[in-house]
């Protein structure tokens, strides 16, 4: 029998505040197969690790159960404990004591004697564990980027400087994504189109990297190394490679829409080109607005091409590519206005939200970067900014901190100043969170040299009174009701993740927490990960982060594929299924269950078979093999019945 | 005076969505009631309706299946598997003399912890109404 040693960690009190570890070594010193049974504060120290290995010598151990926190924060930290003493990593379980055990139960008695179970499961399924290596298979070196904003670009750069081919797709006419939208950042008042347009440049110009722009993820299916997808461009309806950029097309087009890129500040015709530096630099037909899908109603577009680049009979383009991994960086939007009716926005024109405004302050937006105000074009003299508008309100609206909002209003705030020089800008806030490098500098040298003036506290309602806004406020600091009479209101709108993200990421079958943002592997060490192995996570799509977080997460999230990609082979988990060809009938009924085609009939010797390499390891072929010829490795029948019955004789 | 019921209730949770799920749970600290025990399994289709029958004939109260949200499946599309399975096995119970109540197959999410604290306080509740599973084999190790 397998001298099986077991290592219960305390957590410091979070799992030996609720289980009486002492009590729970004595019980199960004299569990059937507990070689060795020991408690120690921290089993994920290097102490702890030196422990097991030291013990696994001196005790001739030959199988580990430790009993700590959830197997996806430290198996592999123990798995690699045992392999380092030539054991192998299979011999090694983990009972998840804390997440659902000391965690979740108060009573430590019931938490003892949960423990104890969860122990006991762990050592019957170690007992029948097989040593298993891992299966290898080859490696795509190419990278799936989804999502052109900043966090995409920089990532597709740093992998593509790195010498492997970047697949990038963007949904949009053009990359950019919303950096390319604001007029200046904070805190430095860089202009955000002159440190981005360089790398959309570059981006357009790497060898490296391909840009599907206009385009979407349609499926994708395989496994970490080995995707394949599929890529859908939308059809533009003007050939890049004729399109000459003459701008003639424009002109003649009678249908005005509101523009997506000045967020319906400015206008756009049915045919556009998103912005004057876009990439690729090409004209789009927008097919909602465009008369000339009606060809007896309108073709001046088509008229005025001289090189003939349209074509409006152009149809969706699918492409298919194979990577190796992906990085998923779909970005953010601006949690909608639309909620916010106490705040007037849709009914008073001069109520904006953040990106509206960021449009008006820049030098590319319809103003030119004058101030002036949507309703009538007066300079604002007057200006209300409302901080966490829809962010920190779990009642009602989004629950968390979005981060950037106070940062970006009191940007904002400053750039106003920098052009109504006699114009008053004040912010109403919960509280200032500037804790990014020189934040609280900048929030301190605009309240102290541009005149800002801040209210602590929320404001309560905001209605019209002549060509004025009346916002009623209060000012928690002094206790006094506030009244402003001001010509434009900004709504400093919190963050979400992108309203079409939702699509894509449940293609790739990614998990989301309760806002939608990606789940990372691990909050702490493992920020750039998924849980799914080949999917990587940067910017905003995993949670609320300002430009420098953006790119430095973008560049982690390039390295630890660079890190991939620099294998020439990838190991793929052993758990896969294995038939037992004395019991197999070849009846065939796990050749049509299987999702990943891993599962073939042998002509010969009729019976089923696994190819290792595509078996993912799911199990379902195990459950519909009606002679229990399938098994899935270190996860048999037997194993779980034993566990089963740990359970069921109380 | 009756003896106070603790059910014995197994959990097989998919490692995907619903053992993240419960570990979520452990993270927020929401108050679970003991009496499921976890297994996990790599998918909700894994289980097999022989391992099921065989848990309750052994004198188990009650058995939580939980898996992906349809459509979220990490494997595609293992939980209709479990679906279409478990409505079957409803009522094979049926014929064995076990209320159908007892086996419970639940969708629970790698973020809803709530939620899974919710579907295994409301799961053990309704065991501890049903009262012992009628079965009660006598081990036979």
């Amino acid at each position: 029998m397998k001298r099986i040693g077991v290592f219960i960690c305390h957590c410091g009190i979070n799992i030996k505040g609720t289980v009486d570890v002492e009590r729970l070594t004595e019980e199960l010193a004299q569990y059937p197969g507990v070689a060795y049974i020991e408690n120690y504060i921290f089993m994920c120290s290097e102490p702890g690790q030196k422990l097991i290995r030291d013990t696994i010598i001196e005790h001739k151990l030959d199988g580990v159960v430790v009993a700590a926190c959830s197997p996806t924060l430290h198996e592999t930290t123990f798995q690699d404990a045992l392999e380092e003493m030539n054991i192998n990593r299979h011999q090694l379980e983990v009972a998840n004591i804390r997440e659902q055990c000391s965690w979740v139960h108060d009573d430590i008695e019931e938490g003892t004697r949960k423990a104890n179970l969860i122990i006991k499961t762990a050592v019957e399924k170690l007992k029948l564990n097989e040593s298993l290596t891992p299966i290898f298979a080859s490696l795509t070196k190419r990278v799936l980027i989804i999502g052109g904003g900043i966090a995409g670009i920089q990532a597709a750069l740093d992998i593509a400087d790195g010498g492997y081919e970047v697949i990038l797709v963007e949904k949009e006419p053009s990359i950019g994504g919303h950096m390319i939208q604001l007029s200046e950042t904070f805190p430095t008042l860089d202009c955000s189109q002159c440190i981005m347009t360089p790398k959309m440049v570059a981006v357009n110009k790497h060898k490296n990297i391909k840009l599907y722009a206009n385009s979407e993820l349609e499926s994708i299916e395989g496994f970490v190394g080995n995707f394949k997808v599929n890529i859908k461009r939308k059809p533009q309806y003007v050939d890049p490679d004729k399109c000459t950029i003459c701008d003639d097309c424009t002109p003649v087009c009678p249908v005005v829409v509101p523009s997506e890129y000045d967020e319906g500040m400015g206008w756009r015709k049915a045919i556009y080109i998103p912005f004057p530096q876009s990439i690729p630099a090409t004209f789009t037909i927008d097919t909602e607005n465009c008369l000339g899908f009606n060809p007896i109603a309108c073709t001046k577009c088509s008229d005025a091409c001289e090189p003939d680049a349209i074509d409006y009979d152009k149809k969706p383009e699918y492409f298919e590519e194979e990577i190796g991994a992906v990085i998923v960086a779909t970005g953010f939007d601006l949690y909608s206005v639309d909620n916010m009716a106490e705040y007037g926005y849709g009914k008073y024109p001069d109520v904006l939200d953040g990106l509206q405004f960021e449009r008006i302050l820049s030098a590319t937006g319809p103003t030119g970067g004058e101030m002036y105000r949507p309703s009538d074009g007066k300079v604002p003299k007057e200006i209300v900014f409302i901080q966490c508008s829809g962010s920190r309100d779990p009642e009602r609206h989004l629950p968390y901190c979005s981060r950037i909002c106070c940062m970006y209003t009191l940007k904002h705030a400053k750039l106003y100043k920098h052009k109504v020089h006699d114009g008053q800008p004040y912010i109403f806030y919960i509280d200032i969170r500037s804790g990014g490098k020189r934040y609280e500098e900048f929030v301190q040298q605009a309240v102290s040299e541009d005149g800002i003036v801040y209210f602590r506290g929320k404001v309560a309602r905001i209605y019209k009174e002549a060509d004025k806004m009346i916002v009623h406020g209060i000012d928690t600091l002094t206790s006094k009701k506030i009244e402003i009479k001001a010509d434009m209101v900004v709504l400093a709108m919190g963050i979400k993740p992108n309203n079409s993200a939702e699509k894509v990421i449940s293609n790739l079958k990614l998990n989301t927490d309760e806002n939608g943002f990606l789940i990372e592997a691990h909050p702490k060490l493992r920020p750039v990960e998924s849980l799914q192995s080949g999917f990587y996570l940067a910017g905003t799509a995993q949670g609320p982060k300002d430009i420098p977080d953006t790119v430095s997460q973008a560049s982690a999230a390039a390295a630890k594929v660079l890190a991939l990609l620099s294998n020439d082979e990838i190991s793929h988990s052993p758990i896969v299924a294995i038939v037992n060809e004395e019991l197999c009938s070849g009846c065939g009924i796990c050749v049509s269950t299987c999702p990943y085609g891993a599962r073939e009939l042998d002509e010969i010797k009729k019976i089923a078979t696994v190819n290792d390499v595509l078996c993912e390891g799911c199990g379902a072929c195990i459950s519909v093999c009606p002679s229990s010829a399938a098994q899935q490795k270190n996860l048999t029948d037997e194993q779980i019945l034993n566990m089963v019955k740990i359970y069921s004789y109380l | 005076m009756k003896e106070q019921f603790t059910p014995k209730i197994v959990g097989f949770l998919c490692n995907w969505c619903s053992y993240a799920g419960a570990d979520l749970a452990g993270a927020a600290k929401l108050k679970i009631m003991p009496s499921l025990t976890v297994i996990r399994v790599m998918c909700s289709s894994r289980i097999d309706p022989n391992l099921v029958l065989t848990t309750l004939l052994l004198g188990a109260d009650g058995i939580l299946i939980a898996g992906c949200h349809p459509g979220d499946c990490h494997y595609e599309k293992g939980n209709y598997y479990a679906r279409r399975r478990f409505a079957l096995l409803k009522k094979v119970i049926k014929t064995l003399k076990i209320d159908p109540e007892r086996l419970q197959l639940s969708w629970v999410s790698a973020s809803e912890g709530k939620r899974y604290a919710e579907v295994v306080n409301q799961f053990t509740e309704k065991i501890k109404k049903l009262g012992p599973n009628p079965i009660q084999t006598k081990p036979y190790l």
